[in-house]
């Protein structure tokens, strides 16, 4: 930390915690696990000095219920893994949105399948993020490309988790992680940090998943007297379990729509060179970096290249997305995985090629290193 | 909770939501026995000015007994299959004035959940663990357990249960859980009492309440009605004082011994937990 309070020179990781710190975690429940690991103990430091509360459990099955639980006693609540953590949490992914519980996971992605190289860079986790557990419900992914984002996206996390309810996860990546940068820690009123709304009706009359008009219950806290029942099983607006068509098809249908119908406090993407690209990249995270300065030197060669980069995956602005677009020959897109964020795109843009550029290196991919695959279309 | 409420009839009625009933349960099934004492142990406790029953959190996991917070009138939840104690322990750790108890069955406790069960004893978390022994999965129709006697019929070992069963008590006692009981459903009067004796203490506590499941577990044996099955486990439970809990055998074709087998007041960990944060 520099002598000015407000900057930090710090890996996303750290820039993350303190993001989190900012947005007001007050809980924390982890395992250890590369590369989140150090993530985990900036917060172990930090937190009990703040009157927050961080542990570690005895597995990642432990640690989501257990920040679930938390953010139903009132808590803002966190957890940070990687991929084969997150995998264990998959149940419990689906129980958080099944009760609305507002929670934050950090997924810094490594290479996978299983236990992969534990020490290398991947961006396998986008499907996962999406639909980790069974069931249809929303879900919201955000993906960083700076440690100074990597702090601002993880405060947007928090926002997004309490005022729609939903777990937020924050798909970040090793090399990501364990790079240092200069880092802004914006504080309020620069920043805004949001709380859920509270219930505005005394117990009796309380319904704890009746939602208002933004798809959105009022949240009652644990120990307050409204004597709230958190149910997994399909529940009424009461959280009372019932086997109706018309309850059953509303639940599901809200638990997604909430999200769409309040898009705008969620979508979030950057293009770089896009107003006339011919040769439109998609990349997301430190991929993105490597891409990027494909770019610049192509246009300072006069080639008409352009990158739209998502920062939020889940759910991507396509709107935004398709009008990067128009005026591309092709489509290229550049991620450390065999084809996932490529699927979406591809889904999107239906009137000119969509190319796959995949990379399966285990280090930050230099830019001759994506040249050398996407040649063939350039 | 907006909700027509009937009138109250039963003295623990104000813990139901009356408006859920009837339950699930088989006729002949031990949770209500269970569940009722758990009630009147909170209603005593709470008439003495000794609890406030706003800051129970009963928690349940997943199973014929986990379908028991749906039931009652307390903040709580319906967690998935085995979560029930790190779910409680979250809640308890982020708000500490809340009484958490996660009332839930074997299969859920100690066989999927069986890691966090350790786990929580081991933390001697602020908990109480009141956990529902049928011997089967019955929810499910019948599957073997870990509970389940050795050498038994289910319906995924239809040549005999080839594994040990569980003992619960052991495994808390070996943990380092603060307060360990085992009672049975032969004994309401007792669990009560045991009950009403945990529930304000810290640290983690075990009741396991071994129970019957007439339908599921005796009609696959051979018993044709809930007495029968009754009679039987009256047969082979016995209440023993002042024994180590490592000695408290449980044995279907033996004996099951019931009683309490630890009571120590050794400080819970949400307390060890702010104790070294303070000085953090």
């Amino acid at each position: 930390m520099s002598r000015e309070a407000d900057i930090g020179f710090l890996n996303s990781n750290h820039a993350a915690a303190e993001g989190a710190l900012t947005a007001g975690v007050n809980f924390y429940a982890g395992y250890p696990i590369t590369p989140a690991s150090d993530l985990f103990e900036y917060l172990a430091r930090k937190m009990p000095k703040q009157g927050g509360v961080i542990i570690q459990t005895e597995d990642e099955i432990a640690a989501i219920n257990a920040i679930i639980g938390a953010s139903w006693a009132g808590a803002k609540a966190m957890t940070a893994t990687s991929g084969p953590g997150f995998s264990l949490m998959a149940e419990s992914i689906g129980f958080a949105a099944m009760v609305e519980a507002p929670i934050v996971i950090i997924d810094d992605m490594r290479t996978g399948p299983s236990t992969g190289v534990a020490t290398a860079t991947g961006q396998g986790d986008v499907m996962q993020a999406r639909w980790l557990s069974h069931g249809h419900y929303g879900i919201v992914a955000l993906a960083p490309f700076s440690a100074q984002e990597a702090y601002d996206l993880t405060i947007k996390a928090f926002n997004i988790a309490e005022r729609l309810r939903v777990p937020v996860v924050l798909l970040m990546d090793y090399v990501l992680v364990h790079t240092r940068e200069k880092v802004r820690l914006k504080k309020p009123p620069e920043v805004e940090v949001w709380s859920r709304k509270k219930p505005r009706v005394p117990p009796e009359e309380y319904l704890p998943f009746k939602p208002d008009e933004d798809l959105v219950p009022p949240m009652a806290t644990y120990g307050e007297g409204y004597r709230v029942f958190v149910e997994s099983l399909v529940h009424d607006y009461r959280g009372y379990y019932v086997t109706r068509d018309d309850v059953y098809e509303e639940l599901v249908k809200r638990l997604s729509d909430k999200i769409t119908v309040n898009k705008h406090i969620v979508l979030d993407h950057v293009e770089y060179y896009t107003d006339d690209a011919e040769i439109l990249f998609v990349a997301f995270g430190s991929t993105a970096r490597s891409v990027l300065s494909i770019v610049r030197h192509a246009r300072a060669r006069g080639l008409k290249y352009g990158l739209f980069r998502p920062i939020s995956i889940w759910p991507m602005d396509t709107d935004a997305l398709l009008k990067a677009a128009e005026n591309a020959r092709k489509i290229i897109v550049v991620e450390m995985n065999y084809g996932q964020l490529f699927l979406e795109v591809d889904r999107v843009i239906k009137d000119k090629p969509v190319y796959l550029a995949p990379i399966l290196t285990l280090d930050l991919p230099t830019p001759e290193n994506i040249l050398e695959v996407c040649r063939k279309w350039l | 909770m907006a909700v027509a409420k009937r009138p109250i009839i039963h003295p623990v009625d104000k813990y139901l939501r009356t408006e859920r009933l009837p339950h699930v349960w088989c006729p002949g099934c031990g949770i209500g026995i269970t569940l009722h004492a758990f009630m009147r142990a909170v209603k005593e406790l709470e008439d003495e000015g000794r609890i406030d029953s706003s800051k129970i959190l009963f928690v349940s996991g997943i199973g014929c007994t986990g379908r028991a917070a749906g039931y009652v009138n307390f903040d709580g939840a319906h967690t998935p299959h085995g979560r029930a104690i790190p779910y409680a322990m979250g809640a308890k750790l982020a708000r500490p004035d809340l009484i958490p108890v996660v009332f839930s069955g074997d299969g859920d406790l100690v066989g999927i959940g069986g890691n966090h069960f350790i786990h929580a004893a081991r933390r001697n978390m602020d908990v109480l663990v009141i956990l529902v022994n049928n011997m089967i999965y019955a929810l499910t129709g019948g599957q073997v357990a870990p509970t389940t006697p050795k050498g038994t019929y289910t319906t995924t070992t239809p040549f005999g249960n080839p594994d040990r069963p569980i003992n619960a008590v052991k495994i808390a006692a070996a943990a380092g859980a603060n307060y360990i009981a085992r009672w049975a459903v032969t004994h309401p009067e007792l669990l009560k009492n045991s009950i009403k004796k945990a529930l304000p203490m810290e640290g983690f506590r075990l009741i396991e309440v071994v129970s019957i499941c007439p339908e599921i577990f005796g009609r696959h044996i051979g018993f044709r009605a809930p007495i029968e099955l009754y009679r039987r486990l009256q047969k082979v439970v016995k209440i023993r004082g002042k024994i180590s809990p490592f000695e408290a055998t449980y044995d279907w074709e033996k004996e099951i011994i019931l009683g309490e087998f630890q009571v120590r007041n050794e400080p819970g960990y949400t307390r060890v937990l702010m104790e070294a944060f303070k000085h953090g």
